[in-house]
């Protein structure tokens, strides 16, 4: 039985293999020019302040994932919705338009709050 | 999967709680920094329509929403003790929140949402919808805990809140998800059904009540998951900690009785024991621990965990009696600790916090009013009679009795003797000492109104018990 998924182990070795030569070879001949901006990490553009690895992010980043997740899962739940949006009628089509108006309050707290303007 | 409008009308209080929070938070958009007490007026109207529509539609026993909600007398009975616990902690916040410096409309939104959670937790009837209403719940708390921004303690209480809430929500999971595994249903009364057709319970369930019990013992505060409580009711708004030491903790019993009595009644022999070790551990560290404490937060954190412990005796007890003796606990509670932690909040004027105990020496002889109502609440909780405090720890040692659990019942009441010290040092600090300093207390219109109802509330249900028991009996689930 476990003989059948042979060739999944055939490329889950190919690809380490690829992945490896691939970043070897690059390593060789690759050109290497170094300065500061491309030495620096990166951060949307904005100049960086200090040092990344203590945790010093602006707390804008997190602002931003958090509404970046609010609409990941509004896009989750309209998938299967748009799906058996048929079966279930009208009920579920005004369900919707309810749940995206909360969330939609929620964004427009957030917008009025300054939660969208960078600097 | 068909419309039923009966399904919109019985869940009315908690869409009109929720629409109420949703609406003021874009209030609160176009309000002026001063005018934000506006929203604490429309929150109380909120909550004064939400438990008028529970009155409308309480007698109705059904099951609504594909069996996940439920509206019974046990729900509505923890529904109005949700409302008042948070009418009361809304009153007490107006003045508070404007010393402190936090005057913010979401205070008082986010409390609404805490709310809503609550009553989602009494009404539930499947794990998981008992899960997000507490999660609901403990994330508005978590945000109110660390409202004071420009305090550090507020800030690490909230931290802590926070890491550890999330820990133990993942216990409370990973248990649900075993239960799931293990039994093909989440709904509480399959998964009684279930339990009844197997025979002894197995390894896997065990473990699996094990991981409920943690997760639920951490919402309660119950030892040895209390290690957050006293941080986090010290750093946490003084209005807030009144609110979760009321609010969430009988939300959390309400969940905890269904849970374990409606669904996992059948195999009851395989938790009797955890439960009853957990409350006598319970009452022991809150006591003892209290005696030593100088901060009148803190101390009350202490004296709450030991109270979780009398009421988990209630659990253990179990049968109509258990139940209903814990629901009165609960809103005995809420008044009489309300009520005390009215009393510190009035301490809380201009630079003075009032939060240590030796601050209250000699209050007698400077506010009579202020050092009686704080006398009420103390012997409530010490569970002196003739107040509130004494009938709920009686109801619950009496149902103790009843089931034959008398050595718990004698352990219960040499612990809460001990816990008797503590609370009467503070009445005898404020009526047998002089006073060490000058007493300026905030008097506001709304906190007198608290005050009033809490002692109201302490001495009435004192006096006479009976009316309020019965109406905690009638309105316990069958199970």
């Amino acid at each position: 039985m476990l003989i059948t998924y042979l060739p999944v182990l055939l490329i889950v070795g190919f690809v380490i293999f690829m992945a490896t030569m691939v970043l070897f070879v690059n390593s060789l001949v690759s050109p290497k020019k170094p300065f500061r901006e491309k030495l620096s990490p990166w951060e949307c553009g904005m100049e960086p302040i200090g040092n990344a690895d203590a945790g010093h992010f602006k707390v804008h980043f997190f602002v931003i994932a958090i509404l970046f997740i609010v609409f990941d899962v509004e896009t989750l739940f309209l998938f299967p919705w748009a799906v058996v949006l048929r079966d279930m009628g009208l009920v579920a089509f005004v369900e919707m338009f309810i749940f995206i108006s909360i969330l939609a309050i929620g964004l427009v707290y957030a917008w009025k709050k300054g939660a969208l303007e960078w600097v | 999967m068909t419309f039923d409008i009966s399904n919109m009308i019985l869940s009315m209080p908690e869409i009109i709680v929720l629409s109420g929070a949703c609406l003021l938070i874009l209030l609160d958009l176009v309000l002026d920094r001063n005018q934000k007490h506006i929203i604490a007026y429309l929150s109380l109207l909120v909550i004064l329509v939400a438990a008028a529509g529970t009155w409308l539609i309480a007698g109705n026993s059904e099951n609504i929403l594909s069996g996940m909600f439920v509206i019974d007398g046990y729900s509505t009975f923890f529904k109005m003790t949700f409302y008042l616990a948070t009418f009361l902690a809304i009153l007490l916040s107006i003045n508070y929140i404007k010393v402190e410096g936090v005057e913010r409309g979401e205070y008082y939104i986010l409390m609404l949402f805490a709310l809503s959670g609550m009553m989602i937790m009494a009404s539930g009837t499947d794990l998981l919808s008992i899960y997000v209403g507490l999660e609901l719940m403990a994330l508005s708390i978590y945000v109110l805990t660390g409202f004071i921004q420009h305090n550090g303690s507020s800030n690490e209480a909230a931290m802590k809140y926070v890491i550890l809430g999330a820990f133990s929500s993942g216990v409370l999971l990973y248990g649900i998800s075993l239960v799931y595994g293990l039994t093909g249903t989440t709904q509480l009364s399959d998964l009684a059904a279930v339990l009844r057709g197997q025979g002894g319970p197995d390894i896997a369930l065990i473990l699996a009540i094990t991981f409920l019990v943690a997760g639920f013992g951490f919402k309660v505060a119950a030892v040895p998951f209390h290690m957050w409580a006293p941080d986090v009711y010290e750093g946490a708004p003084t209005s807030i900690t009144a609110f979760m030491s009321v609010g969430p903790k009988a939300a959390s019993f309400a969940a905890l009785l269904r849970v374990f009595i409606a669904a996992l009644g059948p195999v009851s022999t395989s938790w009797v024991t955890l439960i009853a070790v957990i409350s006598v551990l319970t009452m022991a560290v809150g006591s003892l621990v209290a005696l030593s404490q100088t901060n009148i937060k803190r101390m009350l954190a202490y004296s709450s965990i030991a109270h979780a412990g009398y009421a988990l005796l209630g659990l253990v007890a179990g049968g109509p009696d258990g139940i209903a003796s814990v629901m009165l606990y609960m809103l005995i509670y809420t008044f009489m600790n309300m009520g005390i932690f009215g009393t510190i909040i009035m301490m809380r004027k201009g630079n003075f916090r009032g939060e240590n105990i030796e601050d209250y020496t000699g209050l007698s002889k400077v506010n009579k009013g202020a050092a009686l109502l704080m006398l009420i609440f103390l012997f409530s909780l010490a569970g002196i009679p003739p107040t509130a405090g004494f009938v709920g720890k009686f109801y619950i040692f009496m149902s103790l009795v009843r089931n034959g659990y008398i050595a718990l019942a004698v352990i219960g009441v040499i612990m809460s003797v001990v816990s008797a010290y503590f609370y009467i040092r503070i009445v005898m600090l404020m009526y047998m000492k002089e006073p060490t300093r000058e007493f300026d207390l905030a008097h506001t219109p709304a906190s007198s109104l608290a005050l009033a109802i809490a002692v109201a509330g302490t001495v009435i249900i004192g006096i006479l018990p009976t009316w309020f028991l019965e109406l905690a009996k009638s309105a316990i689930f069958p199970g």
